[in-house]
């Protein structure tokens, strides 16, 4: 072959070290920062920092739930805990946590020097970031003139009319519909900014044929972001004007509708919880195929699952309301809805399978956490069939069921693969390995509490047992599966807190990752860690959706197969 | 295990139906998981990268895809899909679109922060908390016919051995029919976020036999208890906020924000069901609400030893 020039540099070389700046300096450049992995990094800090006081509410009440007719916490106090758990964990931690890693990625995925839109994207975040502080203002500030209860007690759903200032007089459910409603305004920046930056930034070569998956899957998800935040915050501005305006949209005293907050909500939470999930799904198809070292399995077929379960998780929401008497027609098409979208989950399930089989597949803890997930959101899809079936939603509806799914997919499933992506690219972003030892008692603890807490919380559910009960009778058969169930939370917390001293410990004392740790195939891994400012010297060609990989093999590139 | 509330022991026609429904569903997702779980552990275990491979530098064989296995993974689930979906729409449309016989008993549910109020229109009873109905048998079942609406927040009526949950929504009329074949007493709770009690919100459902029903029906049809020994509670009772609350059939009692205590003396529970009617749990409810409900919305009523002891005796003669 005739020589020709690189067109991809791998910068083996770590970034020069500068001189140690002044602390007012270094903080000076974060807050004024517009580079995308320094925000990147601050969504992530940002929302570690509120998964720890989440994850302690979830203690917290799984020590009041341990025996029956406890009297650790009041029940004012525990409507309080899962208020706030529900609402932290889904605005403050999982989309932080998904658009820090989207921030960070995307861009060095696709051969570009920052997002489309910089300042944009740190007003994102910091709007996002004062959205979560003021929710837990309210802990100071929620009492109000009253003295009513403090931190909002209405549920993360908040159903009307209990959101109404008869039944939640004070300002704590306003500081929740104005945390939620700021949160909405960063996802919407940052959504916008993900796609404008997937479409316009590429590198050359770089077709929508070529994208990596993980960033077709954030087009997907902010794509839905887009249109879901929109009716969320319509409702919460709707809600403010029927608690201080004298409006009636959810006022059922003067005729408005408790039905209609339901739907303006789940057609926002319905395709949330895809927003989360979509980001996991995208780690996976990045991580299983490294650690397979096979190219992903289907390429086009999983960017159409994709695309298709964005589109038919818009029209499933009302699976979340087969309990409120909206007649045997709507409960049916919503019935057929869900279970159609199976289908598109299942070819992503079965598209990984392929990819592992004829593998060689290097069990490290990235790859452990994603084999996981594998299992673990095979079953959270089950179980999530079984509640696709009306009548047998019937039952198990806001019962402990639906938290053991719901958690199965949010833990199980997202919060394993964002471990993953810790273990995986955290060298990228520090430069240092994270110790694979740490990493294995970490994955096996947080296994262990896992199973025990998510799989025996199925069955208080088909025994009887309703969500959002600060206690329960003696008599139901009910304390062996929730002492069970809390006994997992604590080999969860021991796990959590190894994972977080490994990230600190690996930060001064980590082995140097050097650019590429991993033999991985995406232009993430052909700059320095962590990447200059500037991500890439000259903006890389490619050829592929592999361009690493063609580097590696000349002889056998991909762009010969490629379909 | 216990048997109260657990949603595999139906006792009536809508749970049966669902719970002949789940087993078709677990038979199906067991398979499924069966299968996924074996392949995929079958190529973890198969495909690891073994010691020997790690001196073989050599990449395995790289696979694109394949357009006739992406259609076969497709194609069976959809297959799957279909024959789920007719199963469960037969379901749906039997439960909800069911013909109402003409001799089905009509009772009215509402719910309220945090207790519930049934009404019998075409009977004229009205109770509280503990719901009566009949049973009927195979050839002749009578379904009890429940209207369904809430007085304040959401709640929803779930009783697991009888039939899935249906939400009571302010200002929306629901309905559910439950008609349980033997006689007994079926528990469930509020199934629906409602506020502070939330957890308390219990219920107790009584399947008679048609003739007790009658009897406890006639029974409930008498106007309150004039137990003379109990004179000094009334009186008390009456010259009290309780009044403006309560209605005991026969005084001038007539409050409806709060639970109908015309036969209160003949229910096993106080509270909506949290704790064994008794004198002295009737005593310590009076004095203070929030000794068994934190948040329950009656206020302590702030009377002396002597005044609560007398109407806590009065309360107990209301059979």
């Amino acid at each position: 072959m005739a020589t020709q020039t690189p067109e991809i540099e791998i910068l083996n070389q770590s970034t020069p070290t500068e001189p140690r700046h002044p602390w007012l300096e270094v903080l000076h450049g974060w807050v004024t920062t517009v580079d995308h992995k320094k925000i990147g990094l601050m969504y992530i800090g940002y929302a570690l920092l509120f998964l720890v006081i989440a994850g302690v509410e979830a203690l917290l009440m799984r020590v009041q739930l341990a025996i029956p007719n406890n009297t650790f916490v009041s029940p004012q106090v525990f409507n309080r805990l899962f208020t706030m758990h529900g609402t932290t964990m889904v605005f403050f931690v999982g989309m932080p946590i998904l658009f820090g890693f989207g921030n960070y990625l995307i861009p060095l995925m696709i051969g570009a020097r920052d997002m489309a839109f910089p300042r944009l994207n740190a007003f994102s975040f910091w709007i996002s970031a004062f959205g979560g502080l003021l929710l837990y203002f309210s802990f100071l500030g929620g009492d109000g003139l009253y003295g009513a209860g403090n931190a909002p007690d209405v549920g993360w759903f908040a159903y009307a009319p209990l959101t109404s200032r008869v039944f939640s007089p004070g300002h704590s459910t306003d500081y929740w519909t104005l945390a939620v409603l700021l949160s909405g305004v960063g996802s919407v920046g940052t959504a916008l900014n993900i796609i404008a930056t997937a479409i316009c930034m590429r590198c050359p070569g770089m077709k929508m044929s070529r994208l990596p998956l993980l960033v077709w899957l954030y087009i997907v998800t902010s794509g839905l972001a887009l249109i879901i935040v929109s009716p969320l915050t319509a409702a919460q501005i709707m809600l403010m004007l029927d608690r201080y305006a004298g409006a009636h949209f959810f006022d059922t005293q003067a005729g408005g509708s408790a039905v209609l907050w339901m739907h303006f909500f789940w057609i926002f939470g319905h395709p949330e919880v895809y927003v989360l999930v979509l980001p996991a799904f995208a780690f996976a198809n990045e991580i299983i195929p490294v650690f397979s070292r096979k190219a992903i399995f289907g390429y086009p077929a999983m960017v159409a699952a994709s695309v298709g379960i964005g589109f038919i998780s818009l029209s499933v929401w009302a699976h979340h309301m087969f309990t409120v008497g909206l007649g045997a027609g709507a409960n049916t098409f919503f019935t057929l809805a869900t279970m159609v979208i199976a289908v598109p989950t299942g070819i992503k399930i079965f598209n990984w399978l392929a990819t592992l089989w004829g593998g060689r597949i290097h069990f490290t803890v990235a790859m452990m956490f994603a084999v996981g997930f594998l299992f673990q959101f095979l079953i959270a899809g089950l179980t999530g069939i079984m509640l696709s079936v009306s009548p047998l939603d019937w039952q198990l509806s806001g019962s402990y069921f639906v938290v053991a799914h719901f958690h199965y997919v949010l833990v199980g499933a997202i919060l394993f693969m964002i471990f993953s992506a810790f273990y995986y690219w955290y060298p990228k972003m520090s430069g240092r390995m994270l110790s694979e030892k740490i990493g294995k008692w970490h994955f096996w603890l947080f296994l262990i509490g896992f199973h025990l807490t998510f799989d025996f919380m199925h069955v208080p559910g088909i025994l009887g047992m309703p969500r959002r009960v600060y206690t329960y009778e003696a008599d139901r058969g009910w304390m062996i599966w929730n002492v069970i169930v809390s006994s997992g939370a604590i080999f969860q917390t021991i796990g959590t807190l190894l994972f977080v001293y490994n990230m600190i410990r690996a930060y001064f004392k980590g082995p140097i990752a050097g650019a590429d740790p991993w033999d991985a195939w995406t232009l993430e891994w052909a700059t320095s860690s962590p990447p200059p400012d500037y991500n890439f010297e000259t903006i890389p060609t490619i050829r592929s959706r592999r361009p690493l990989w063609d580097l590696k093999h000349p002889e056998d590139p991909d762009s010969n197969y490629e379909f | 295990m216990s048997q109260v509330t657990n949603i595999f022991a139906p006792a009536a026609t809508p749970a049966h139906a669902i719970f002949h429904l789940s087993l078709l569903v677990l038979g199906i997702t067991s398979c499924i998981f069966l299968v996924v779980s074996g392949l995929l552990l079958y190529a973890l275990i198969r495909f690891r990268n073994r010691a020997s491979a790690t001196s073989d530098p050599q990449e395995p064989a790289q696979i694109y895809g394949s357009n006739q296995i992406e259609l076969s993974w497709t194609v069976i689930p959809v297959l799957i899909v279909v024959m789920l979906f007719l199963a469960t729409a037969r379901i749906i449309f039997s439960t909800e679109n069911a013909p109402k016989p003409s001799d089905a008993l009509d009772i009215t549910v509402i719910g309220h922060q945090f207790w519930w109020e049934y009404r019998y229109p075409k009977l004229g009873v009205v109770t509280a908390n503990e719901l009566h109905i009949p049973t009927g048998d195979a050839a002749h079942p009578i379904p009890s016919y429940l209207t369904m609406s809430s007085a304040d927040t959401d709640h929803s009526f779930w009783v697991p051995r009888l039939a899935g949950k249906m939400d009571l929504i302010p200002n929306k009329i629901n309905t559910m029919w439950i008609d349980p074949l033997e006689p007994g007493l079926f528990l469930g709770q509020c199934g629906q976020y409602c506020g502070t009690q939330h957890a308390k919100m219990l219920i107790r459902v009584y399947a008679d036999r048609p003739a007790q029903f009658a009897a406890w029906v006639a029974h409930q049809l008498q106007p309150a208890a004039q137990d003379p020994a109990a004179a000094e509670g009334q009186a008390v009772f009456l010259r009290n906020a309780c009044i403006s609350c309560h209605t005991v059939a026969g005084t001038t009692a007539a409050g409806r924000f709060g639970p109908d205590l015309t036969h209160v003396g003949g229910r096993d529970t106080i509270a909506s069901g949290s704790v064994p009617n008794t004198a002295a749990n009737l005593r310590a409810f009076v004095d203070n609400p929030a000794h068994f409900k934190p948040g329950a919305l009656m206020p302590e009523m702030h009377l002396n030893a002597h005044d609560l002891d007398a109407v806590a005796a009065y309360l107990t003669t209301l059979k």
